[in-house]
């Protein structure tokens, strides 16, 4: 495996506090926003996120995590059932803006899994999309993210990694490339 | 782990503690759905599910087909009175019937101990046991596990002790199996003629007397007298049973401390449990009834997995 960074530390941090400012841009002061971290990656997103907004904002941001295991059109294709992780949802979506946070944009199907799941908490009067990698021209349904931290052009058999100091120990984004020769 | 070592859900003497863990966990994750506004997911949508009632229910028969619907998958619900069971057609061609029309997985209530184990053998379908005779009821015992398990915490060196018709219940040999797998002591109380004699060689202790076996628990199980399966009398009256083995407020009271109570339902108020015990807030009958919903939904979603398209 190649590897290769798509952004470092501190790259991520701009990107990060770039997408924070667009956020607020649309949503002034998230008084009727909601944020929505999708299981199992997309919440490490919306911690930081958070956080950010709420220096930058000095209030309380509503953030939640959702799980789409139940809601995924893969189940019975895979080899073993997918185990759910947490969802943490303690208010209604009813008539809320709702931003989805998801680290990778891919194929598109872990987001419509994901509106299928918002859709039983409610029926939110928007629902927007942010995600920190956009990988372009893989998509498998007609899916597009509101807001992009980066977008690059991958092959179907590399892999985007989104690391966190917390988790991994160091903030970045990986590519990994199978070797030519494989 | 992520998938049962079974192919059907026959008894919890197949379970692994793995597979309860498995089902634990799973029914975690449905009890924060069926409490959500929409208490709905679509996993088992292209599945079908045939409930056969071949005895009297109640609450089970509406747990399954809650759970079932909850899980979006499509239910065809069979039972015994006014079928052809009545016209003398055999288990096997009443269900082959049924599995004709493409169903996948078959819940089913029996009379008759092992005929959930005989079906599974002879249909190409997977098979959830709701109880066959006298045998055993496995998701009764594992929805009664996960709700002491929520209650306190773990099922680890807890004392449980399950008072009544033994001889006669399929819902104490699947409770001393799964309580037994997950760490618990297990105590059997009620008549010595209700009590089998191979108790002792399921590493169950016995004992005759309710105030000594309150006193040595922390979660008591009140059985139901199952009289429509006694075919002789084996105790003198109603009354006498429910004057030495029914549980009452003075006797809870009594206690050193204060003990979780449970009943698998339907309950005999003023029989083997009194009505202010029922409804005391140290019971935990209702939760029960919750929790069902949720560990059925668990054992469903993980069998239908298994299911090849």
């Amino acid at each position: 495996m190649e590897k290769q960074v798509i952004l470092n530390a501190k790259h991520l941090e701009l990107t990060l506090k770039r997408l924070c400012h667009e956020l607020i841009e649309s949503h002034n002061d998230f008084s009727n926003t909601v944020i929505v971290g999708l299981q199992p990656r997309g919440i490490h997103v919306v911690e930081r996120l958070k956080a950010l907004l709420e220096d930058i904002l000095k209030k309380d941001i509503t953030c939640g995590n959702l799980d789409i295991t139940f809601y995924r059109d893969d189940f019975r294709r895979r080899e073993t059932p997918l185990l759910p992780s947490v969802t943490n949802i303690d208010f209604s979506l009813e008539n809320k803006d709702v931003i989805l946070v998801d680290d990778v944009l891919f194929t598109g199907r872990t987001i419509r899994s994901g509106l299928d799941a918002v859709l039983s908490f409610g029926r939110p009067k928007s629902v927007e999309l942010m995600v920190l990698i956009d990988r372009r021209f893989r998509r498998d349904l007609p899916i597009e993210a509101n807001y992009v931290g980066k977008a690059v052009d991958t092959l179907l058999s590399e892999r985007v990694s989104v690391e966190w100091k917390e988790h991994e120990g160091e903030d970045k984004i990986v590519l990994y490339t199978k070797e030519s020769n494989e | 782990m992520n998938s049962l070592s079974v192919e059907h859900l026959i008894g919890i003497r197949d379970l692994t503690r793995e597979d309860l863990d498995l089902i634990f966990k799973t029914a975690d994750s449905f009890k924060q759905v069926i409490n959500r506004p929409i208490k709905k997911v679509p996993s088992l949508r292209d599945i079908t599910i045939a409930n056969l009632f071949f005895e009297n229910s109640t609450r089970t028969k509406l747990s399954f087909e809650l759970a079932e619907k909850r899980l979006s998958a499509d239910i065809i619900n069979f039972s015994a009175s006014g079928s052809s069971v009545k016209k003398g057609e055999t288990l096997v061609d009443t269900v082959n019937n049924i599995l004709s029309m493409k169903v996948d997985l078959v819940v089913m209530r029996h009379p008759s101990p092992g005929a959930a184990s005989f079906l599974s053998k002879k249909v190409n379908a997977k098979v959830v046991n709701a109880g066959d005779g006298t045998h055993e009821h496995p998701t009764q015992a594992l929805l009664d596990a996960y709700s002491i398990r929520e209650q306190l915490g773990s099922l680890e060196g807890k004392k449980v002790v399950i008072v009544g018709d033994i001889l006669h219940s399929r819902v104490a040999l699947s409770n001393i199996y799964c309580l037994q797998k997950l760490g618990a002591e297990v105590m059997v109380c009620g008549p010595k003629t209700l009590i089998p004699i191979h108790m002792k060689s399921l590493g169950v202790k016995v004992s005759y007397n309710l105030k000594e076996a309150l006193e040595w628990c922390d979660v008591a199980n009140m059985l139901r007298i199952q009289l429509e399966r006694q075919d002789v009398k084996y105790f003198p009256s109603l009354r006498e049973y429910s004057m030495t083995f029914g549980l009452t407020k003075e006797i809870l009271d009594s206690l050193s401390k204060e003990i979780v109570v449970m009943h698998p339902g339907p309950i005999n108020r003023g029989i083997e449990i009194t009505s202010d015990v029922a409804d005391s807030d140290q019971s935990i009958i209702l939760q029960q009834v919750e929790n069902g919903v949720a560990i059925r939904m668990a054992v469903i979603y993980l069998l239908a997995a298994q299911i090849e398209r």
